[in-house]
């Protein structure tokens, strides 16, 4: 495979697995059915995300990019972790390839899910905050039936 | 044991045995000639291709000029079913038969044929991946002029009944070619008791070089030619011979045919304890026919993982396997054989095929057996679809 050391690195030894007992967000994203599924918790406090943890059925990139991606928000403001995107993702792994590419996608939107879960359990909208969480593979470049 | 590479994907490729290689090299260095020249060094070379031509008809009970050489099976499985369609098309003939489960050198050929103007029937399979010879009897039309059903299975092992479908196509007087690049070696072919008229095999599924491969035709069957050029090959398949390639596969296909029934008793051995073993793992499944199967073949999957991440970690502990989950399907869709099969798509992402070959050693298999449990309930851990309350349905 062509995956960087990077990728390897985290998918061997991933950061932030398992779950949250009382996690303020849940998100899932992803499809069984396409191979992968991401679930993020997160604990929130005072604007900060003070932990996260994550869950992943999927592929190696998939794995990664969970991992990376609590390691960029955990610690984070809200609006920092919002503004992380799939590129970020990527870059964090020294790059991944093509057909990987919807693992960051997924990650991003895992993020953007758990803090809509947050927003929502707060009686607050999410969308205008989050906005839309994209459903499985919306940016898929391959097509699948 | 973790620095040595142990090879478990004997179905993907072989190593090359040393005594094929051997017998390739004079053909690189003195005996380079072309065989179409009429000189010392070109006769020696069209020598060897006779030479070659005889063995490989001798282990499957053809007649030596009944034996093409190509560039490997997917070449093979190419013309087989173009050169016949194109030329049973004059006749009037445009339906071809197939199953689901055939490899993509038969299906994507296929594909494009009925694009142009052919019809293909695709029969089912049963949960097992065999297909029923009634099914290709009902299917047969007067304007049926093939029937191609893969001698087994890549992927699940499942090994077809093709001496009754070659004796259906028989009587019916349709042409019946088989895909066997997975049986040679494995299993006792013989074109004239298995009444089979076209078949395709690859050197580099049995220890013999990547690159050249054979299509059997029987006599009297005309082809129309996939690659046109000289005249090798009685004209019918243009493009100066692999002499060392036709050499090397000839060396290991002697070689191979020659050992089957041991082969056969130590990798079905090998193969039924790793399946007894891993059937041992809650939620798991063998995919395939237990008894119909080849003797190298484990397939199964495990629910609430997804095949590349397990690929990687028997990587990590040397271990070379292959999956049928999407992300190594290069898309994102599962394999098309254990769809057939009749598997939900999230169970086939957890798929695991692991071929056992010559060399692999009982340690191997061992080892395998001590790596694998941990690996899956290290997935497991980490999945939040492993819900040990769903239990999958059973296979046997």
């Amino acid at each position: 495979m062509f995956y960087s050391e990077k990728v390897m690195e985290h998918f061997s030894n991933p950061r932030n697995v398992g779950e949250i007992k009382n996690a303020d967000g849940i998100g899932e994203v992803g499809n069984p059915k396409c191979g992968d599924i991401m679930r993020m918790y997160i604990k929130v406090s005072n604007g900060i995300i003070e932990d996260v943890k994550f869950k992943t059925f999927g592929c190696g990139a998939a794995i990664a990019t969970s991992s990376i991606a609590t390691e960029l928000i955990k610690g984070k403001s809200i609006d920092d972790a919002l503004k992380i995107t799939n590129k970020a993702v990527v870059e964090a792994l020294d790059g991944l390839p093509p057909v990987k590419v919807h693992c960051s996608i997924l990650a991003e939107q895992a993020i953007k899910a758990a803090l809509a879960d947050y927003y929502r359990k707060k009686g607050v909208d999410p969308e205008p905050i989050v906005g839309k969480i994209k459903n499985c593979h919306d940016e898929c470049p391959i097509q699948h039936g | 044991m973790t620095n040595k590479i142990i090879y478990m994907d004997n179905a993907a490729t072989t190593a090359v045995f040393d005594e094929v290689i051997e017998s390739m090299l004079p053909f690189f260095k003195d005996q380079y000639g072309n065989p179409s020249s009429v000189y010392g060094v070109g006769k020696e070379a069209k020598k060897a291709i006779e030479n070659s031509r005889e063995i490989v008809a001798n282990c499957i009970n053809a007649c030596a000029k009944e034996i093409y050489f190509t560039s490997g099976g997917s070449e093979s499985d190419n013309w087989a079913i173009k050169g016949t369609a194109y030329s049973e098309f004059k006749k009037g003939k445009n339906h071809i038969i197939t199953s689901k489960i055939e490899h993509h050198a038969v299906l994507h050929v296929l594909e494009r044929l009925s694009r142009c103007g052919f019809e293909v029937t695709f029969l089912d399979v049963n949960d097992k991946g065999l297909i029923d010879p009634k099914d290709v009897e009902n299917a047969i039309r007067p304007e049926t002029s093939l029937v191609t059903i893969m001698y087994a299975n890549n992927e699940i092992g499942t090994i077809q009944p093709i001496k009754e479908i070659g004796r259906i196509c028989r009587e019916k007087k349709v042409l019946f070619h088989t895909d066997a690049v997975q049986a040679i070696g494995n299993v006792h072919v013989d074109v004239q008791d298995q009444n089979i008229d076209l078949l395709s095999l690859s050197a580099h599924k049995f220890h013999g070089p990547k690159g050249v491969g054979v299509l059997y035709v029987k006599k009297g069957i005309t082809m129309q030619n996939l690659i046109d050029g000289g005249a090798q090959e009685k004209g019918l398949r243009a493009g100066t011979e692999n002499v060392p390639g036709i050499v090397g596969l000839s060396t290991a296909m002697q070689i191979a045919c020659s050992s089957i029934d041991e082969r056969n008793e130590k990798l079905s051995r090998f193969r039924d304890k790793i399946i007894f073993n891993l059937s041992k793992i809650e939620s798991s499944r063998l995919n395939g026919d237990p008894e119909k199967r080849l003797p190298g073949n484990v397939n199964m999957c495990f629910e609430g993982i997804e095949g590349e991440s397990m690929l990687l970690m028997l990587d990590a502990k040397g271990i070379c396997a292959s999956s049928g989950s999407a992300c190594t399907s290069g898309s994102l869709d599962p394999s098309h054989v254990l769809l057939a099969i009749g598997l939900e798509h999230e169970i086939a992402h957890g798929s695991l095929r692991i071929t056992l070959g010559d060399q692999n050693t009982q340690e191997e298999v061992d080892y395998l057996l001590e790596v694998l449990p941990s690996i899956i309930e290290k997935l497991r851990s980490m999945s939040p679809v492993w819900n040990k309350e769903r239990v999958m349905p059973q296979n046997g």
